[in-house]
This record gives C-alpha cells, structure tokens and sequence, in this order.
C-alpha cells in the first residue's frame, strides 16, 4: 500500500498546479532591435509633445497615418445603420457630451490640441504617442489641457501636476503597458472606476481574485491589455460600439479570426472539460456571464447620477460637496446628486452585438425612462446570448419641446455660457447646442435614462466562477430575463396544478381509505365479539 | 394460511434497485425543479443524470430477463382483462372495508392481480420508457437541435417531464398503500424482501 502513496500525492500535486507564466522574462536585446536610449534624435530638448512625435516619425514614417484610422483618433465610429457614433457624437449620462467641453474630454485623446471644433483632425505630429507609449509611468496628460501635459509644473483642479521630462520620456517608450491604457480606460467619466465597473485602477496590480488574467503576483498569469486586445497597425481590437457578443470561431490559433479578443479566441468554444454541461451553455450564455459574478470588486463605481438636483449652494452661497463614509461624492454642486456601489451583481440582457443607440438627433418618448443605448437581442435567435452589464442610470437635461437630448456646456470661463461657472441650465444649454449647430426650442427638462455598458474584465478564478443555482432558482440572477424555459425557475402553472392534485389527491384517498379501513375492521371485530 | 415462493432473487434485486432509482431521481428532479434546495442545484443535475443511467440500465436488463425466462407471462390475462380490473377495483373500493377474500388468488403461477398487472405494465411499457426517452432528448437538447429539432420545443419537453414525474409520485404513493393490503399489513413487503409470502388458503 505504501508505495502507492507518492502516485497518490502527485495527483494531488499536479492537480494544483499554478497557471504558467505566460510572460518570460527577457532582457532588452530580446525584446526589440531598436535601444531608443541609443537614438540621437531622441537625446535633446523637447518644447512640446508634438515636438517629440515628430522625432518619432523621422523612423516610424507611417505611425500616425495609423492612428489617423482608428477610434482612438477619430472618437468616431460610423455604424452598420447610417449612425455616427464614436465618443465624439454618442450622449452618454455622465458628462453628456464630448462637444462644447472638448479641452477638459479630450484630456483623453490620444492627440494633442482638440480644443474645440477646429481641431485639426490630418496632423500627423498632433499625435500623441506617448500616452500610449511611455515606459516610465511618468506620463500625464493634463486633466483640462486638451490632450497635453505639463510642460511646465501646472495646478488645476487642486492638484499639482509636475513638469514631464519628454526627452527622457522619449527615450524610454515601450509597448503599451496596463498603466498607459489605464491611464484613460481606468479613468473613464473622470476619475477612477467611474464608468465601466469592470475597469479601474485596481488592474494595475490585481490578486488573482480580482482578475486571474491580469493577477501580477508570483505565478500568476500577469496578462496585460493587449494580449488580449492584440493590435495591429495600431488598430485595437475589442471595441465597445461593434462587440463580438457570439465567436463561434472559437480557437484562433492556428487560423485567426477578426476579433482575437474574445474569450473563446483562447479558451476555444468548449472549454469546460469536467462537466460538460456547462459546454451546451456557450449557445446562449456568454463566458462573462457566469465568470464575472461581481464587478466593482475593490472600487466602487458610479450606478446614478442626477444632473436636475445640481446647482444648489450653502447658506453662505458656496459650492456644496457631500461624502459617503468611503469618501466617495453624493451631492457636488456643478454635477448633482451621485449614488456609488462596490462588488455588485451585473444586470442581464439578451446580446447580439448590437447596440441601440439614442443620438443628439433621435426623438424619444419623455414618459419612460430613456435608453441612451441598448442590447439588441432576443431569446430565440442563433446570435444572442445572455450578457451580463454594468446599468448606468441617471437624470439628464433634455429639450420637453423637441424630445431630444441637449448637449450642455459644462466646462468653461465664467461669462461662456458653461454650467460650471454660470450655473444656468437655459445659458448653458443654449451655448452647447449653437456651439454645436443643434436646434434648441429653448425649453428643457431633465428626464431619467440608462445606459449599458457590456462587462467583460474582472474575470474571477474558476472557482469564484457563478453556481448553477445563480440562475436555476426563483428569484434568482436572471429572473426578470423573459422569452425561454430556464430549468430551476420556469413553471407551468397547469402542470404545476395537476401535480398538485396528483400528489396530495393521492394523499388524502390514501389517508381516507385506512382511516375506513381501520373503523370498519374494528367494527367487525365487534359484532364478532358480540 | 400457507407460504407460496413469489418473486426470485432477480425480481427482488431489480424492484429495490428500481425503488432507490426513482426515489432518487424524484428527489433530485424536485430540487433541479427548484421546489427545495438541499444538495444545491448542480449536485441535484449530477446526481439526476447518473440516475437516469441507471434507470435505463435497469429498465433494460429487466426487459431482457423477462423476456428470457419467459416470465413476461405473468402480465398476460385470460379472459375479458377490464372485467377482471373492474372486479378488482371494487374490492378496494367496497369489498376490502367489509372482510370479503381478495378476488383474485396469488399463488406460483398468477401472482399479480389483474389491476397490478395493467399498472405495472403500462409503468414499465409506457410510462417509464416515456418518462426516460423525454428525458434524454432533455439532457441531449443541444445535440438534437444541431441535428435540426426546434429549439422552442425547450420548454414543452420540460413540462412533459415534469408532468410524467408528478404522476410517478402519484403512482408510488398509491403503490406503497396498496403494499397494506395484503394478508396482513406488511406480508407484501416482506414478500418483495423475502420472496416468500404468506398467502390466504385456497
């Protein structure tokens, strides 16, 4: 017996096994032939970040012809149904919208100088290659400066943004790290954790609980953004606008498909190898919906936000800002009122990949709540799946007049018209939309919308992974999600009736036929005895 | 009073086997169809299959022994079968609360009644098979829709099977009731442990 012991310890032993490193180490010879500290066009001054993306193109000629052609560029996306999306167009319940507030929103384009509408969208050395690109972790673009940094030391919004040493900078860039995605994904609606729920700062150095992708500890697998967004000519895979919400290519290796961002590109289309079942799921459910049971794990994200409550000041005439217990803002004077939650379950909806979306030029019904976008999807067709989604919900200015939204102009001087300074819907209001050429009846209201944003990050450890009885059960996850027969939830009431009456029907003639058994045995045995 | 030899070593086996099976499968099947929530709802799906196999295997290795020792003709009747039924019936309903002698003697060769034998028959011929094939085609949905089935019928074959398992309920409480009607109240279920049952006196 004895010696079959260790055989039995290895099972256990290799059965726990950690993930492979999936990075190796490698030194610098291995990992590029270029040293761009070695670079003289690189040893100098720079005055400016165009500056610096000039000396990138004297070598990579045709890198911002590249970024010219993506969303990252353009924040446009034109759709499959004649819409113009993209973050320059799209409303969104956070801060509205992009134009009339260009130099605090385009802190995030990846350029420098979109100030207002005439930016000039061919420059090739208004790219800017750094935020992508900078190894140092020292890289930042001003919170209001349209896309640049600090090139001299700067205060704004109360904090003190040191001078960025670009020639140093420039000679120590990299592929892109999580820090330089995460220096916009991460902080999406403004601030970290904000918008997505799945994305935050937390992904900078998550345990594996967090996300086992991404887990950077010892062993862990220490996956960074783009290898799973696997760029090519600088076009990022994954998009938000047009996601892949069913790829039933599956494995792309040897043979890629066009989205190698989705988890079967890895995990191919039947990962699951010791109970099978949950294989036959893959059709209907996506992977995220049972591998992503919370979001919002370490930091809270914002759920509501109540533009109409904005605009109210203390007794002495000064800004008001509330806190929650955890530090987080609930009422701050120029936005409204916030509602704030962390390790939250996701909403579900059937998915197909598309998204509907309410633009600045849809016209909508101000009696029900406003779906600024929406799944397509349903339960019966080949392409939907049950996805799960972070619901941003909210109240925002609209026109009562023409029902359709209004593009405010937060940011701004006092005098501009900008809700900041002037705390004046109507001025406001009015100032966006000649800004932007939108017709305004001069009459607004505030009507209550969500939006969706699909979730796809924080994947959980196997073993976090969601139970069967999540959504086989009453009152479960998906017990508002209509149109199909979900074993464990779903009743029909007249089956349900006749094994009412079958069940106890046989219960009380069984009961009722002993009870006469037994009295008429007994009564017999009387007479007999008589 | 005498003692007759009903059921052999295999009959006995497989009736236990096939009681623990669909107690089971019955308690499973309830928790899967959320009714409680003991062993959790995978445990209940993982337990409900391995039943299900079986149950099949049981069902076949029966259909096989019965077809091999000739002893299929025990559910076989001579005569007008709903006469004898009707007969039967109303001895539960009439004759059992006033002492009257069962009508239908079992001995070595007719141990069944003839209400026994269309039950069991349509158990083991109908309702069983059916109750088995639907759950198949349940557990092997996707399979059978990529062969070409309608993806709607989802929810038809669950309520089939829920139905087919609420009459199975139905049918075991009756059948463990109707064990108390023998000569003495637990002679047919020491019969179906022992074999040997203690039968009136011709």
């Amino acid at each position: 017996m004895t010696r079959f012991v260790p055989v039995l310890l290895s099972l256990f032993i290799t059965s726990t096994v950690t993930a492979e490193v999936y990075h190796h180490p490698v030194d610098k010879i291995t990992k590029s032939t270029a040293d761009h500290t070695k670079f003289p066009q690189l040893k100098r001054n720079f005055k400016n970040g165009p500056e610096v993306t000039k000396a990138c193109l004297e070598c990579h000629t045709e890198a911002s012809s590249q970024i010219h052609r993506t969303k990252h560029w353009t924040w446009e996306v034109p759709m499959k149904d004649g819409k113009v999306l993209g973050k320059q167009h799209v409303v969104n319940n956070f801060c509205i919208s992009v134009e009339g507030n260009e130099p605090r929103c385009t802190s995030c384009h990846i350029g420098y100088g979109w100030k207002d509408k005439k930016f000039d969208f061919a420059s090739q050395e208004n790219v800017d290659c750094l935020i992508c690109h900078d190894g140092t972790g020292t890289y930042k673009k001003l919170p209001a400066g349209a896309g640049h940094p600090a090139y001299q030391t700067t205060v704004q919004e109360k904090k003190t943004y040191k001078k960025v040493d670009l020639s140093h900078i420039a000679r120590h860039v990299q592929n892109p790290d999580r820090h330089n995605c995460g220096s916009c994904h991460f902080e999406g609606g403004g601030a970290d954790a904000v918008k997505h729920g799945d994305l935050d700062n937390s992904l900078l150095k998550p345990d594996r609980s967090l996300d086992i992708h991404m887990a950077s500890g010892k062993g862990e697998l220490n996956m960074t953004c783009v290898d799973c967004h696997k760029t090519e000519g600088h076009q990022v895979p994954g998009s938000r606008y047009e996601p892949t919400a069913f790829d039933k290519h599956g494995l792309d290796y040897p043979l890629p498909d066009d989205f190698p961002t989705t988890c079967s590109s890895c995990h191919g289309t039947t990962p699951h190898k010791t109970n099978k079942k949950l294989n036959d799921h893959i059709d209907k459910v996506a992977c995220q919906t049972c591998h992503i049971p919370q979001i919002a794990k370490e930091r809270a994200t914002k759920m509501w936000w109540d533009w109409s409550k904005a605009g109210k000041f203390d007794d002495k005439g000064k800004m008001i800002v509330k806190k929650d217990s955890t530090g987080h803002p609930t009422y701050i004077t120029k936005k409204g009122e916030f509602r704030w939650e962390k390790n939250i379950d996701p909403e579900y909806r059937w998915f197909n990949g598309q998204m509907n979306y309410t633009t600045f030029l849809t016209t909508f019904d101000d009696r029900s709540i406003v779906q600024i976008n929406h799944p397509d999807g349903k339960a019966g067709d080949t392409l939907s799946r049950i996805w799960p989604f972070k619901v941003h919900r909210g109240k925002q200015p609209y026109d009562t007049q023409l029902k359709r939204f209004v593009k405010p102009k937060l940011h701004g001087p006092k005098g501009s018209g900008a809700y900041w300074s002037d705390f004046s819907w109507d001025k406001a209001i009015k100032a966006g939309m000649e800004n932007a050429e939108l017709k305004y009846s001069g009459k607004y209201g505030f009507v209550e919308t969500e939006m969706y944003w699909p979730i796809s990050h924080m994947v959980s450890p196997k073993e976090d992974a969601m139970g069967c009885v999540e959504c086989h059960s009453h009152g479960g996850r998906l017990e508002s999600l209509g149109g199909f027969y979900l074993p464990g939830r779903d009743m029909n009431p007249l089956v349900e009736i006749i094994g009412f009456i079958v069940t106890f029907g046989s219960l009380i003639g069984i009961i009722v036929h002993s009870i006469m058994r037994y009295t008429t045995q007994k009564k017999m045995k009387q007479e007999e005895g008589e | 009073m005498r003692k007759v030899y009903l059921y052999a070593r295999f009959q006995r086996f497989w009736h236990w086997m096939q009681a623990l099976i669909i107690f089971a499968l019955l308690f499973s099947g309830m928790e899967i169809h959320g009714l409680f929530k003991l062993m959790g709802y995978e445990a209940a799906f993982q337990m409900h299959n391995y039943f299900a196999m079986g149950l099949l295997a049981f069902i076949l290795l029966a259909f096989f022994w019965y077809i091999t020792t000739g002893d299929f003709r025990q559910y076989l009747t001579e005569g007008n079968l709903l006469d004898k039924i009707l007969l039967q019936a109303r001895y539960y309903m009439n004759g059992i609360f006033r002492n009257e002698p069962h009508p239908f003697k079992k001995n070595e060769i007719s141990r069944l009644n003839p209400l026994q034998r269309i039950t069991y028959l349509m158990l083991t011929l109908v309702g069983l098979p059916a109750q088995i094939i639907v759950g198949f085609i349940y557990f092997y949905f996707n399979e059978l829709v990529a062969l070409g089935m309608d993806p709607a019928l989802l929810a038809p074959i669950a309520y089939i099977h829920t139905l087919l398992a609420y009459l199975l309920v139905g049918f075991v409480i009756m059948h463990v009731y109707m064990t108390t009607t023998g000569h003495t109240i637990t002679s047919n279920i020491k019969a179906m442990v022992t074999g040997w049952e203690e039968v009136e006196d011709d």
